[in-house]
């Protein structure tokens, strides 16, 4: 049930918003618990968006990867 | 999007990373969804190649409700309330039958998909509704959301809500299984950000990572953990940079605390942990179904409640038993006659065993 799914933000309309899923999904969703502005990605669950996804945030997860891909197991630390 | 994510050639760095680093670990996850990504993806039987191990933890919000808050809701529909529930609760296995023996009954069980489907049913109905609202931090919310929005008169939520870092301090407490590292649930983590797992780094001296729900950002968050551990390191770490922010989403945060306060809560194969449940604030309460009709299910109270015959989903929460460990898991035990709830919950460790074929896979074939 923590199952969750990034969909983008079609239209707004106070706390509700047009999500596409994509494959020609598109829902309404309550978007009262993020900031979110039309263009964006949001995680949903259980009807709500629980938080917005970017995607330059994507970018930042594989330089976190590359960063630790080349972390020395022994160096860095005490 | 077009990140790689499962990139091929990345996995198998990380594996050899992980056999250089050379460890024997045992890594706790406490979320459904991961245990479908490792289980579809095989990434135990790859992690057992570097001597780790992965266990599925109580990261399912229908395995760990006890029988006595199945008991509640069918009681209040033999009250002539209307009980919506997710999907996955209808069919969970009680003494004296399930919500769904019930509804074959022509009791009025219904299925929603959220807690705003739920406050709609309610305003299309002329009885009572009484909204089973289970699940963790990140489905609490939304109960909490429909809540502060002016619900309809006669819609009760039976608050099963339940927060997971207080279990996660309760199985580490506990001792029985000796894990060197937890994955922390990405969605849940979503809502309360990094700071609630911290005090657990310091007091049990386990690394943590916050893990997204792609076969790589699993196998990352595994070498993370290897990481640590080999440094001596016992810290959080955040893998699902691209949705989990450290403070977490303060606006579910809020809206969670103006609507629920901690309670004691009984888990199902932890029992009865302090803070753990999430009960509705006095300002709510003439849509708390515990508060509305506690005359009605008071007689709770003094039953006990038997766990099904031979069913050993109590250690599969804990992470103790693998479900081919059962002996009724694919036989007596399937998805269609399901004895347990894990077996009957999406991200129960059972279903989703069942579901991939995996019914004789010797997953713990290094165990200890
Ligand atoms: S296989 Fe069935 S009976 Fe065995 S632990 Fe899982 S749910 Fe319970």
């Amino acid at each position: 049930m923590c199952l969750a799914v990034p969909a983008k933000v079609l239209s707004k309309d106070g706390a509700h918003a047009k999500v596409d899923f994509g494959g020609g999904v598109v829902r309404e969703v309550n978007v009262s618990l993020v900031d979110v502005e039309v263009g964006q990605y949001v995680v949903v669950h259980a009807g709500f968006a629980i938080q917005v996804m970017d995607e330059d945030e994507a970018k930042e997860t594989l330089e976190l990867w590359q960063q630790i891909f080349n972390l020395e197991p022994e160096g860095g630390g005490e | 999007m077009s990140f790689k994510l499962s990139d091929y050639n990345t996995a198998k760095l990380i594996i050899k990373k992980l056999k250089e680093l050379n460890l024997n670990l045992k890594i706790m996850h406490v979320c459904g969804t991961h245990q479908d990504t490792i289980v579809k993806n095989g990434l135990d039987t790859l992690l057992q190649e570097c001597n780790i191990e992965m266990r599925q933890g109580p990261g399912c919000p229908v395995c760990v409700t006890p029988q006595k808050e199945f008991e509640e809701a069918k009681t209040l529909a033999k009250e002539g309330c209307a009980v919506a529930v997710y999907g996955d609760v209808i069919r969970v296995p009680v003494e004296g039958g399930s919500l769904a023996d019930l509804k074959a009954e022509g009791y009025d069980i219904r299925i929603v998909y959220g807690a705003e489907d739920a406050v709609k049913l309610a305003k299309s109905i002329r009885k009572p509704l009484v909204f089973m609202a289970i699940g963790f931090e990140t489905t609490a919310p939304t109960t909490a959301s429909v809540l502060l929005n002016d619900p309809p008169e006669k819609f009760y939520v039976l608050s099963c809500h339940r927060s997971v870092p207080p279990a996660l301090d309760a199985l580490l407490g506990m001792g029985e299984l000796k894990i060197d590292g937890l994955i922390e649930p990405g969605h849940v983590s979503t809502i309360i950000g990094l700071k609630p797992y911290e005090p657990l780094s310091v007091k049990y001296h386990i690394p943590q990572v916050v893990s997204g729900f792609e076969p790589l950002d699993m196998l990352v968050a595994v070498l993370m953990i290897a990481l640590q551990v080999k440094r001596g390191e016992a810290r959080v770490e955040n893998e699902y940079t691209r949705v989990v922010k450290y403070e977490g989403n303060t606006k579910a945060l809020k809206v969670l605390s103006d609507v629920f306060e901690p309670s004691d809560s009984v888990w199902r194969g932890l029992g009865l942990i302090k803070d753990s449940g999430m009960k509705i604030k006095r300002r709510f309460e003439e849509h708390d179904a515990r508060r509305v009709f506690e005359d009605e299910l008071k007689q709770l109270d003094s039953v006990e409640f038997k766990e099904p015959l031979g069913c050993r989903c109590s250690e599969v929460i804990r992470g103790l038993l693998y479900p081919q460990e059962c002996t009724l898991f694919g036989k007596a035990c399937t998805p269609t006659r399901p004895v347990g709830p894990c077996m009957v919950s999406v991200e129960g460790a059972c279903s989703i065993e069942y579901k991939y074929g995996r019914l004789n896979v010797k997953a713990a074939s290094n165990k200890s």
